[in-house]
């Protein structure tokens, strides 16, 4: 008897997590050890538009391990991202110091602004990364199990819980938006000089946050598919088709959900802390609702419920988005983004990697002989 | 813990559920004995899903007491909870997990630590994979065990969820119309695994099928608009004139 452990990862995850450890040793090495007239020279700013993508698809990433397997459709998602986002900003704030327009050692230069004379306590300690990096997984954790644990204990389901997740998230932007919320208001944060020491602008810097935001995908998918093939895992998807059967069987569905939850809300956060430094900005329309519904459409896109298609359909279409809003397409990008979304409903309900999957599967069928012939063509019962 | 109240393992008493003014169960009273089989009949809405979402904890009556094994009031306990206790549900429409494999779905009803935190460290061990053969050798679904349950023939979920029912290993199962849409041949099978299933456990089964209440050959309770309008063998509620009156003379 194998253990549900020990099946492995599959061959698609194998192969993904090759790929994209790949990419993280070629991309910078392409950039920083080749003469710009290479025609194999990667320019800097590729780098980091990919290492976005990557930040992109740790996120969906998240989204998928709630959407496709526990079927909790959080249209709220870019809060956790944002939140994250948010505590390695205000840790690459507090590194500029003294090169600031005003020169203030210790505050950041809207405070300055605003006459602030002191820094706000949940500014402290965050000059350290090694809080800053604790605050990336606890704000997010901590804010998705405070409202998991009302939301599922009280089994808000469905699209009330996908309405409540787009008011927390819209709540979110306009506290942020607030000046004296301390967070820089409308502008956020950005003019971010050094990450560790490292100036966040050099070539060397900007291709070690893309290796790094490669890794953590690479783990993050590792992690995500051990956690879907173990019981917990069945347990999940058994919540998704069935939430009152699994009830009955014993499971105490509501734990499951926070637990889930949870960490996918600490995998936002963690995408959004490697985001911020390689865009150079964080600000209150990361929490836009039409982001999250936007990242909800790439886990569409790529294939929910396969883990491998959630990073595909984030870098699919935000290629698609680079590519279409820098010509003279960029008005339609939005017609583009909602036909998409119309599109895959209709002719791919399962997605890129879904299809693929479906029809791999369909392939191999007749090879295996089936064990009850007398089933077969039987009619399923109404549902 | 209270001492025990009762020497029924599943005793009800003046249970009321109203939904909108409409009674769906008035005053229910009955008694289940330990390793009784007992059926339940009725007409349409005669309240006999009512009574079993009462008892598995999806319903709160307004008032009436439930116990279970003489100590627990389930009327304040969970879903969970009250499945952890030992009573297993099989509901009318047969719903197993569609998109896990048979042996998966088994495997997620056996008995064992439901927490969260025990299945992310879970791993398989022989005494689960024996445990497993053992229901594929009651149920007889073991040349499907990887196969889609979504797959399965009607008959062959209902088989499943028997099989997940007793994988949980519970005191008490309660059955909800196990053989609706099965064939004669089928029937006849159902009635024999829940007799072999009854040797160990107490069971209530809620049928339609008179053919079938008759090859149970168990005591029969007949509920009517919420309430029991008669108890006894199938000769003799079939000999009740209120009960010819409300089911059998229709």
């Amino acid at each position: 008897m194998i253990s549900l452990f020990a099946r492995g990862f599959d061959r698609s995850t194998t192969t993904v997590v090759l790929i994209i450890l790949g990419l993280a040793v070629a991309v910078p090495l392409l950039n920083l050890m080749l003469p710009p007239e290479s025609p194999f020279h990667v320019p800097l700013y590729i780098v980091s538009l990919w290492g976005k993508y990557a930040s992109y698809a740790i996120l969906a990433l998240s989204i998928d391990l709630i959407w496709g397997y526990c079927g909790i459709l959080s249209l709220g998602h870019g809060a956790f991202f944002a939140l994250g986002g948010y505590a390695m900003g205000m840790y690459l704030m507090r590194q500029i110091g003294t090169r600031g327009v005003y020169a203030n050692p210790i505050l950041p230069d809207f405070m300055v602004f605003l006459n602030w004379d002191h820094l706000p306590f949940y500014w402290w300690g965050l000059n350290w990364f090694a809080y800053a990096a604790v605050m990336v997984l606890l704000v997010p954790g901590l804010l998705a199990f405070v409202f998991g644990w009302f939301a599922f204990r009280s089994r808000v389901t469905g699209v009330y819980l996908s309405i409540i997740t787009q008011a927390l998230t819209f709540a979110l932007m306009l506290g942020f938006f607030r000046n004296n919320f301390g967070f820089g208001g409308n502008n956020g944060l950005t003019d971010f000089k050094d990450v560790l020491g490292f100036n966040v602008q050099a070539a060397g810097t900007r291709g070690a946050l893309f290796a790094i935001t490669c890794v953590v995908l690479a783990a993050a998918l590792m992690m995500c598919r051990a956690i879907v093939m173990s019981k917990f895992g069945l347990v999940l998807i058994a919540i998704r088709d069935a939430e009152s059967r699994t009830r009955f069987l014993g499971y105490r569905v509501e734990s499951y959900k926070l637990l889930v939850f949870t960490l996918s809300a600490c995998i936002a956060g963690v995408a959004g802390a490697l985001y911020v430094p390689q865009v150079g900005i964080i600000n209150p329309s990361e929490f836009a609702p039409a982001n999250s519904i936007e990242e909800v459409i790439w886990v569409a896109v790529g294939g929910r419920g396969t883990l491998t298609g959630a990073i595909l359909g984030a870098v699919v279409v935000n290629y698609g988005k680079t590519y279409f809003t820098s010509g003279a397409l960029a008005a339609y990008w939005l017609f583009v983004l909602g036909s998409l979304f119309v599109g895959v409903t209709l002719l791919l309900p399962r997605g890129i990697v879904g299809t693929i999957q479906h029809l791999w599967s369909g392939r191999r069928r007749p090879d295996t002989p089936d064990p009850d012939p007398q089933s077969v063509g039987q009619p399923a019962p109404a549902e | 813990m209270d001492a025990r109240e009762t020497s029924a393992l599943l005793y009800l008493d003046g249970v009321t559920v109203s939904f909108d003014g409409f009674r769906a169960l008035n005053e229910l009273s009955f008694t289940i004995d330990p390793g009784e089989m007992r059926a339940i009949i009725g007409p349409n809405g005669a309240g006999k899903t009512t009574m079993m979402d009462v008892v598995t904890g999806k319903t709160r009556p307004e008032k009436g007491d439930v116990l279970f094994d003489g100590i627990y009031r389930l009327t304040d306990l969970y879903e969970s909870d009250i499945a952890e206790l030992g009573i297993g549900r099989k509901f009318q429409k047969p719903t197993v997990f569609e998109s896990h494999t048979v042996e998966d779905n088994l495997r997620l009803a056996l008995k064992a630590d439901r927490r969260a935190r025990a299945a992310l460290i879970w791993r398989d061990s022989v005494d689960e994979a024996t445990r497993i053969d053992r229901l594929f050798e009651t149920v007889r679904l073991g040349a499907l065990r990887s196969r889609l349950a979504g797959s399965l023939s009607h008959g062959q979920k209902q088989w499943l969820e028997i099989g997940m029912l007793l994988a949980q290993e519970p005191k008490l199962l309660l059955v909800d119309e196990p053989v609706a849409g099965m064939t004669d041949a089928e029937t006849h099978q159902t009635a024999e695994l829940l007799k072999e299933i009854n040797r160990a456990r107490t069971v209530v089964v809620v049928e339609h099928d008179m053919t079938f209440v008759r090859a149970l050959g168990v005591k029969v309770t007949v509920l009517h608009e919420g309430t029991v309008i008669a108890e006894g063998s199938i000769d003799q509620v079939s000999a009740n004139e209120r009960v010819i009156e409300v089911y059998l003379g229709r």
